[in-house]
């Protein structure tokens, strides 16, 4: 090798990484303070609540009859409910369940609405407008509705919780993912590798879908928030989730009735349930902006 | 200080108001928006509550607490139902507003023969129906045979079994004139009912709404004389004998009634009118009393009696209420099926702490079933607090089946913040005494009753309200296969005891009869009773004439709203 | 236009069937019936009555009278409120809801709109931080907090307005403002967003030069692509204000086809709550080709769909 090539060699080698959609993204979010202030929060949250009820010593449900509506002390720090039960140590369980609610509901709309959109953009011409029309068609129910008929007719199965919602954010999903795919479709790559012979599948999962993860990304932890609300509006009607558990939902509706003789009541589950469904939102807004170099900057 | 403010704008008010023709011919459109904007927020200011209105107006403002399904009496079976029916149609007799005993309604006398099976009643001449119409001993007649008649599905045609014959023509086809059945029109003014048995408390089922009369050229106009879910019942339509006529019904918002002018009695009758909301919400409902909305409220939610009881003791009342909170075993299904389980989980029940700590309302523990002084009949109190007992007999239990520890329960209830306060208990109760795990399942109404009708659950809550004042209403539930029973259990000495004490017309002989069905289900627990109602309620004090009784009737003939001296 | 119009009222049609069957078949395949009661009916009453609304009868049998009911407008009785039609209930009922819809949208829009703008216009700045933050809050905080809490200030405490109840117009106030202020956080949101995005636009910078005033150029050109989005969201926020109303009715007993429909829901009124669920069901099919229509002509470019 000259010693010209070998130099050129050398700066090909030390050029940085080719920058990835990835690392842009990150830099980004990185520079966007209020998203990444808002991640770290939220995963906070999120151990907060997963490793909090293992350590702290009182149980979400031991009831002390003899010390309801006590207000935040020191043996209590946020306080006692109606019956006795501490409030932190609810808190912290009804973070359990209320984002494993938003999780599992989000990740049931996500796994339904990519496939959906992915297959249906994929195949193009008349499948595709035959699985549209079905969306559009399922997009003119009304879905409280059906979420609140399908609780009240078969019961309070945590499972069917999640299935229920999760059916129901599904659509606006498949939507989003079927435009990308169709977009993505046209694109040289896929071209090229219909030619090289890929087959389907492989194009599908190797090609389209890793380019289909930003949006749907934020679309997600869009979608948690929403999910969250939606359960503590089933909560309201009684057909969350069920005694002695909780969810910041169950917490929140509870408290309200008692706004005025217990503020702390709906407080301390509010502050939480409110903060983290700003961070996801905020975090939201970040990625977007992140994973998307044409919005709005400066 | 708020009525001096309200006073206040309300003067500001009519100062603008009589300005309006002056500005009218002066102002351009500008001025109306503005004059408009300050009437609206004035207007919004100064409006007076509907409780201090009432004095002048004399209507009261009553919540309902639910849309009653029906207002035809012979088909209607609620509470909500009751409390306006009250208002529309009287019976042969009505009530005592304090002691509820049976006074004169629509019969101004009667006279009870020797036996105790023939009732005469003499109706007196100026009973009206609200459109003119005299009421006839012919028009209680109708609406018997209406009740009983089998087309028409009524659910409390029951309460009518005790009429001579009366089973004949609702369950067993006959028609009324073969069937024979027990009343009669002796004449336009004189009705005479036939009984099966003697029944001491006769006169007091009257006052049930399934015994009340309708005007039969109403219930022919409409055709419902077999037949649910016609339109005579809407305001309009709507034909009764009592102290109000249906003037207005806007589903799920508003049923009001306003004085009959031809009313026999009217002339006793203060109020105007009465204003039933069918709030469902004991938190709105609390709202709507606070602000002076409603003169009552249906209920009041359990985790504010602390605070209402220190804050407004005058506007809270505690009454004792004709009803047994219990819960219900399914003696088929293991563990229940043993006895042992059953009353071990009875002696692990710390009634008294339930009712201090959890229900708060003043509420008695129950340590029988029939409420204390039903009818004059109190049972000996024979359900007890003691663990150490509960924890002998269960591992007595568990010995003898070779167990480690109870087997999963499931607790079946019907969903409400009440009952799910008690269950919770409960079960944190039975844990530490007993070891055993109970889970709690709620579901909401209809699922229930039709779980407890197929008799799904292994343990499920219950709660049972006297429909008459004698011990019967309740201890009935517990007979062979009736229809209220639910639990599986079947004895033959309990059915035998009640069949002698409803032939028994001497009231010592009958409790004794009482008396050992009580012991029975004691010793035989089919069921967990927890403690005696207490209607927790919120009233204003400018309601009078308003008594706390046990069925919670309130004749409204006798009530009327007056200001309390010196208020703000 | 008229074309466009034609085919989505037919696509409509198998929309309303699916619709229907779906309900119905979930409805009563739910257990728990319209008679069930605490107070034991025997079974040959309880027959009897069944058979009275013909519910005794096969289910596929009862599908198509329904159906075939449904075809000539008859919604059939209602259970749970007996004596009355469902069609008649829901007329009430409706006006009252739309009623309460129409009023916490303007609400939202006239707390939305500007607050939207103004943090478009000044972003970043202090406004901006200031209207998005309450904006978020908004967002946030469920309804049946807010409402509860907007009493207790109003009514308990300052004693203006009445606790509940839709008998006058200060009735309507409280329940207006606690949805509006909801909706009004996100239309602030997606306006502002909408601006940013369309003041960005070279053509905006192209006026600007031209010397047209900053406030024209918002109310002219910019406007017009922020309304966009929020135009998008008016569709299914209107359809979820009517739809989703039953908290707000259920806190301030408002008399609306909300309430109607849960308390249908869970006393198995079969009738309310089919003829409440397909009577959402046109409204979203109306509303979301109207909210489409008025798309269409903000913006030429989704025409070509």
């Amino acid at each position: 090798m000259s010693i010209e090539s070998a130099k050129a060699q050398n700066l090909i080698s030390e050029s940085p990484e080719g920058s990835s959609l990835w690392r842009d993204a990150w830099i980004r979010l990185r520079a966007n303070r209020l998203a990444t202030f808002s991640l770290f929060f939220f995963i906070f949250i999120s151990i907060l609540t997963i490793i909090g009820p293992e350590i702290i010593s009182i149980s979400y449900e031991s009831q002390d009859l003899d010390n309801t509506f006590t207000p935040p002390g020191s043996s209590h720090l946020f306080g006692t409910d109606n019956l006795g039960r501490d409030l932190f140590a609810r808190v912290l369980h009804g973070g359990r369940i209320s984002l494993a609610v938003g999780f599992l509901a989000t990740a049931v709309s996500l796994v339904i609405g990519v496939a959906y959109g992915m297959t249906s953009g994929y195949l193009g011409g008349k499948p595709d407008a035959l699985m549209m029309r079905i969306v559009d068609i399922l997009y003119s129910l009304p879905f409280t509705i059906f979420v609140i008929l399908l609780m009240v007719l078969f019961g309070r199965n945590f499972v069917l919780l999640f299935i229920a919602i999760g059916a129901v954010e599904w659509l606006t999903m498949a939507r989003i993912t079927r435009g990308q795919t169709l977009g993505l479709k046209q694109a040289e790559f896929i071209e090229a590798a219909r030619a090289l012979g890929y087959s389907h599948s492989r194009i599908l999962f190797r090609h389209i879908l890793p380019n289909l993860i930003g949006p749907v990304i934020v679309y997600a932890t869009l979608t948690v928030p929403a999910v969250m609300l939606l359960e503590a509006v089933l909560s309201f009607l009684g057909l969350g989730v069920q005694a002695p558990m909780s969810s910041w939902g169950s917490l929140i509706k509870e408290g309200s009735e008692k706004m005025d003789i217990a503020p702390w009541l709906i407080f301390f589950p509010g502050l939480f349930f409110s903060l983290t469904l700003l961070a996801l939102n905020f975090l939201g807004d970040g990625l977007r902006d992140a994973l998307d170099p044409k919005s709005a900057k400066d | 200080m708020l009525l001096l403010a309200n006073r206040i704008s309300l003067g500001t008010f009519h100062v603008i108001k009589s300005f309006l023709p002056w500005i009218k011919s002066n102002g351009n459109s500008c001025n109306y928006v503005l004059i408009g904007a300050c009437l609206v927020l004035f207007s919004s200011c100064s409006a007076p509550s509907n409780v201090e209105k009432a004095v002048d107006e004399q209507i009261l403002h009553f919540g309902l607490g639910s849309e009653p399904q029906y207002l035809d009496p012979h088909l209607a079976n609620s509470v909500s139902a009751h409390n306006v029916i009250i208002a529309l149609i009287e019976g042969l007799v009505s009530e005592d507003p304090k002691t509820l005993k049976p006074v004169p309604g629509v019969a101004e006398k009667w006279d009870i023969s020797e036996d105790g099976l023939v009732y005469t009643f003499h109706l007196r001449k100026n009973a009206k129906w609200s459109n003119g119409d005299p009421v006839t001993s012919h028009d209680f007649v109708y609406s018997y045979r209406r009740i009983l008649n089998p087309e028409l599905a009524s659910q409390y045609a029951s309460m009518l079994h005790g009429l001579k014959n009366a089973r004949k023509y609702h369950e067993q086809g006959l028609s009324w004139e073969d069937a024979k059945v027990g009343a009669i029109a002796l004449d336009n003014h004189t009705l005479q009912l036939t009984l099966e048995n003697p029944t001491p408390y006769f006169l007091e089922l009257l006052n049930h709404y399934s015994w009340f009369p309708a005007h039969p050229s109403t219930i022919e106009k409409f055709g419902a004389f077999g037949k649910q879910g016609t339109a005579w019942t809407r305001p309009g339509n709507y034909v009764g004998n009592g102290a109000f006529i249906l003037s207005d019904h806007k589903v799920n918002s508003v049923i009001e009634v306003k004085k009959n002018p031809l009313y026999w009695d009217a002339q006793t009758v203060t109020l105007e009118g009465i204003r039933f909301y069918p709030i469902e919400s004991a938190d709105t409902e609390e709202r709507a009393f606070r602000s002076g909305f409603l003169h009552l409220t249906q209920t009041v939610s359990p985790d504010r009696i602390d605070f209402l009881k220190a804050n407004n003791p005058d506007l809270i009342h505690f009454e004792s209420y004709l009803g047994t909170y219990f819960y219900r075993f399914n003696v088929e299904e293991p563990p229940f099926d043993d006895v042992r389980v059953r009353l071990a989980f009875n002696l692990a029940t710390d009634r008294q702490a339930i009712v201090e700590k959890v229900t708060k309302g003043g509420q008695l523990p129950a340590r029988c079933f029939t409420p204390p002084g039903t009818g004059g009949f109190s049972p000996e109190s024979r359900f007890r607090f003691d663990p150490q007992k509960a924890k002998a007999l269960i591992k007595e239990y568990l010995d003898e089946k070779g167990l480690k520890s109870l087997p999963k329960i499931e607790l079946k209830y019907n969903t409400s913040e009440g009952h799910k306060k008690v269950a919770e208990a409960l079960q944190g109760m039975w844990k530490s005494h007993l070891g055993a795990e109970i889970q709690l399942l709620n579901m909401e109404w209809k699922v229930f009753l039709s779980t407890i009708a197929k008799r799904d659950f292994a343990l499920a809550r219950a709660g049972w309200i006297g429909d008459y004042v004698d011990a019967n209403t309740f201890l009935h539930m517990w007979r062979t296969g009736d229809g209220h029973n639910n639990t599986g259990w079947s004895d033959a000495r309990y059915d035998e005891l009640l069949e002698l004490a409803a032939q028994e017309s001497d009231t010592q002989k009958r409790f004794s009869y009482f008396e050992e069905c009580e012991k029975l289900i004691a010793e035989n627990a089919p069921i967990l009773p927890i403690y005696f109602y207490v209607h927790v309620t919120l009233r204003s004090p400018t309601v009078k004439g308003w008594y706390p009784t046990l069925l919670d009737h309130h004749p409204y003939k006798y009530v009327r709203l007056e200001s309390i001296a010196g208020n703000n | 236009m008229v074309k466009f119009i034609l085919v989505r009222i037919l696509q409509a049609i198998p929309t309303l069937f699916v619709i229907a069957t779906l309900t119905f078949f979930m409805t009563r395949l739910a257990p728990g019936g319209p008679f069930d009661s605490e107070k034991n009916i025997p079974d040959e009453i309880k027959e009897k009555l069944e058979a009275h609304f013909g519910l005794d009868k096969p289910l596929h049998e009862q599908f198509i009278l329904y159906i075939g009911n449904l075809l000539q407008g008859d919604l059939g009785p209602s259970f749970k409120y007996m004596g009355w039609e469902v069609s008649e209930l829901i007329a009430k009922a409706f006006p009252v809801s739309a009623q309460l819809g129409m009023l916490s949208l303007f609400t939202a829009l006239l707390i939305g709109l500007p607050a939207g703008i103004i943090a478009a216009l000044r972003k970043n700045s202090a406004y901006d931080y200031f209207l998005m933050i309450s904006a978020m809050f908004g967002i946030c905080l469920p309804t049946f907090v807010l409402g509860p809490l907007l009493i207790l200030i109003f009514s308990s405490w300052l004693g203006w307005l009445h606790p509940l109840g839709w008998y006058t117009f200060s009735d309507m106030i409280l329940p207006s403002l606690t949805l509006g202020l909801f909706y009004g956080a996100y239309i602030a949101r997606l306006t502002r967003a909408g601006m940013l995005e369309t003041l960005n636009q070279d053509y905006i910078r192209t006026a600007r030069a031209k010397g047209a005033s900053p406030l024209r150029v918002v109310l002219r050109h910019a406007l017009k692509g922020g309304l966009l989005p929020v135009v998008t969201f008016l569709g299914p926020a209107f359809a979820g204000l009517i739809s989703g109303s039953f908290i707000i009715e259920s806190i301030f007993f408002i008399p609306g086809l909300g309430r109607f429909f849960v308390t249908a829901a869970f006393n198995r009124d079969y009738t309310m709550v089919l003829g409440t669920v397909l009577f959402y069901a046109c409204l979203i099919i109306i509303l979301n080709l109207v909210v489409d229509i008025i798309q269409a002509s903000l913006d030429p470019k989704s025409r070509e769909k």
